[in-house]
């Protein structure tokens, strides 16, 4: 075993042993749930009208009228729940001083701070494969395109990982965890914020560049089916510069 | 084996320790004796890699404590102020974790788990959480995860702290028996720890080494003085000046809200004597005269006396 596996072993181990992973695990699940019922019941209720007017068959889209509206809502629940599964990554090290431990044991900084993320990126992977359970029952009754779930899915990982990674530096900031899930939800929403800021300001210089700083118009493209390497790269790159960050954070620790 | 030269640490304005040198050899045991806040716990987290210094070098078996970290961790084992525990995991998940992370592999890991869950009286708890256990337990698991990959080095922060004499005495042991083969620096506040297990005591205060000594002659030094405790029905108003002008009497203070004075004074002196007279002669009535042992804060308090502090250098 490589010294990120152990890691990332006994970090799983401490997340399935805590209250925590469950109530997030539930919730978001929950929700997710909720919202799946609610746009298929307004769905169906649409196609019930559509029926009701033209006296035919409707074809209702399932893509747009469920899955869409799903992505997008989830994405707020993501935003509320994701700061609460990485407040303790280093926040609570530090606090029970354990922290010591791994900083003098033969390993990187670089091994512990990818270790912490994968950890929540594992946790936060079972989750959404919980939720495919939605489009796989939905998939029994009515057909769709399963090429918008896929990069909806594809989106949602994405989004989720770097709200991951932005948790990871502010728990590594502090050894309060509430100040860590607080720091990681006011980064994440000030990001959201920018995007909705740059739509304002339109085809400016800087209306463009709030636009591609915040995540809403590349988790929109993703969302819609448009795989587009300059998001893919949004993302990738937004990840790596956490990685980093959380990383300078760590060593900068020891320095004083 | 350790070297340490012209260390200093700074916390940006405040220096936690200031121009350190000393080495330790090969099989030694050290104590690091010193109050609260003296710097023996940065020293001991300088030498872990845990952090840089601001100045000097710190060397492990020839290597560098900041240029070749990996090389110095794999040779140390560490046990911090506070034991690090995972409370939500028990006792044998805890050691496999640290041992893997000490990159030992399975079947050694089985091994020297076995050895050092009977070496630190352990095998009873292996399976529970570590969050349930008493603080003495948790110090002996702490003590576990330093000695697990036998390493060449132990880097003991307190390790005796929060456990019943008989623990006290078990752990004492068991560094003892890591004499000759592991090289050993120890932190503690009590002297007689630090005399009854090691070759060489090292006195830190505010950042400085006030001495380097065996226990032997560190109690010589104890020795140039007596303490009396002497309690009198009544006293005098300028009881304290009076004391003091006994021959032989280097310090008096007194004891507040009673009529006990500490009484100091030089070994070749008849003090005990010249107290009872004194007494007497003044007709206070003498209901207590004690000899007291010098404690640690003592030997501190002579130490630390000479040396110029940093801080009134300084302001």
């Amino acid at each position: 075993m490589t010294p990120v596996h152990t890691l990332v072993a006994k970090e799983l181990r401490c997340f399935f042993v805590s209250p925590i992973v469950y109530v997030v695990g539930a919730v978001f699940l929950g929700i997710f749930g909720l919202l799946s019922y609610w746009a298929v019941v307004e769905a169906s209720n649409q196609a019930l009208r559509m029926m009701q007017m033209t006296d035919t068959f409707a074809q209702i889209n399932i893509n747009d009228l469920v899955f869409r509206k799903v992505f997008y809502n989830l994405n707020l629940v993501l935003m509320l729940v994701l700061p609460l599964l990485t407040m303790r990554l280093f926040a609570e090290e530090r606090k029970l001083r354990t922290f010591e431990l791994l900083l003098t044991s033969p390993i990187g900084i670089n091994e512990i701070v990818t270790a912490k993320f994968l950890s929540v990126v594992i946790i936060y992977c079972i989750l959404l494969t919980l939720t495919a359970l939605v489009p796989m029952v939905l998939s029994a009754y009515v057909s769709f395109d399963w090429h918008p779930v896929f990069t909806g899915y594809l989106a949602l990982l994405l989004q989720g990982a770097f709200m991951l990674a932005i948790g990871l530096v502010a728990s590594a900031l502090t050894e309060n965890q509430i100040i860590a899930a607080f720091l990681s939800f006011g980064v994440i929403l000030l990001l959201w914020l920018l995007g909705a800021f740059g739509s304002t300001l339109g085809d400016t210089p800087i209306g463009h560049v709030f636009s591609y700083i915040s995540f809403i118009e590349h988790y929109d493209r993703l969302v819609r089916g448009l795989v587009h390497v300059k998001d893919l790269i949004y993302y990738l790159s937004g990840m790596a510069l956490m990685w980093f960050a959380a990383h300078q954070v760590v060593d900068a620790h020891r320095w004083n | 084996m350790i070297e340490v030269q012209h260390v200093t640490k700074q916390y940006g304005p405040i220096t936690a320790i200031q121009d350190i040198s000393f080495s330790v050899k090969e099989g030694e045991i050290v104590a690091f004796l010193g109050p609260n806040g003296a710097g023996k716990t940065t020293t001991m987290r300088l030498l872990t890699g845990y952090m840089p210094p601001t100045e000097g070098t710190l060397r492990i078996a020839g290597y560098d404590c900041f240029e070749s970290p990996i090389q110095v961790k794999q040779r140390i084992g560490y046990l911090p102020e506070s034991p690090p525990l995972y409370l939500e995991l028990t006792v044998h998940e805890y050691l496999t974790f640290v041992g893997r992370l000490k990159g030992l592999s399975s079947e050694l890991l089985t091994q020297r788990k076995c050895r050092v869950l009977e070496q630190t009286g352990l095998v009873d708890v292996q399976h529970r959480v570590i969050g349930h256990l008493s603080r003495g337990y948790r110090q002996r698991v702490g003590i576990a995860q330093a000695i697990l990959h036998d390493p060449p080095v132990l880097i003991l922060d307190e390790p005796t702290v929060g456990l019943d004499p008989n623990q006290i005495i078990e752990i004492r042991d068991l560094i003892k028996s890591l004499a000759g083969t592991h090289t050993i620096i120890l932190s503690t506040h009590i002297l007689s720890e630090a005399t009854a297990l090691c070759q060489r005591v090292i006195i830190i205060h505010q950042g400085r080494i006030a001495a380097i000594d065996t226990p032997e002659q560190l109690s010589a030094r104890l020795r140039h003085s007596q303490k009396l405790s002497l309690t009198v029905k009544q006293s005098l108003p300028d009881m304290e000046p009076q004391l003091r002008a006994i021959p032989g009497v280097q310090e008096v203070c007194a004891a507040p809200s009673s009529n006990t004075f500490i009484v100091e004074a030089s070994l070749d002196s008849d003090i005990q004597e010249d107290l009872t007279q004194f007494v007497v002669k003044h007709g206070l009535g003498l209901l207590e005269l004690k000899s007291q042992s010098l404690s640690l804060e003592d030997v501190f308090i002579r130490l630390t006396h000479n040396t110029p502090s940093n801080k009134t250098d300084k302001s």
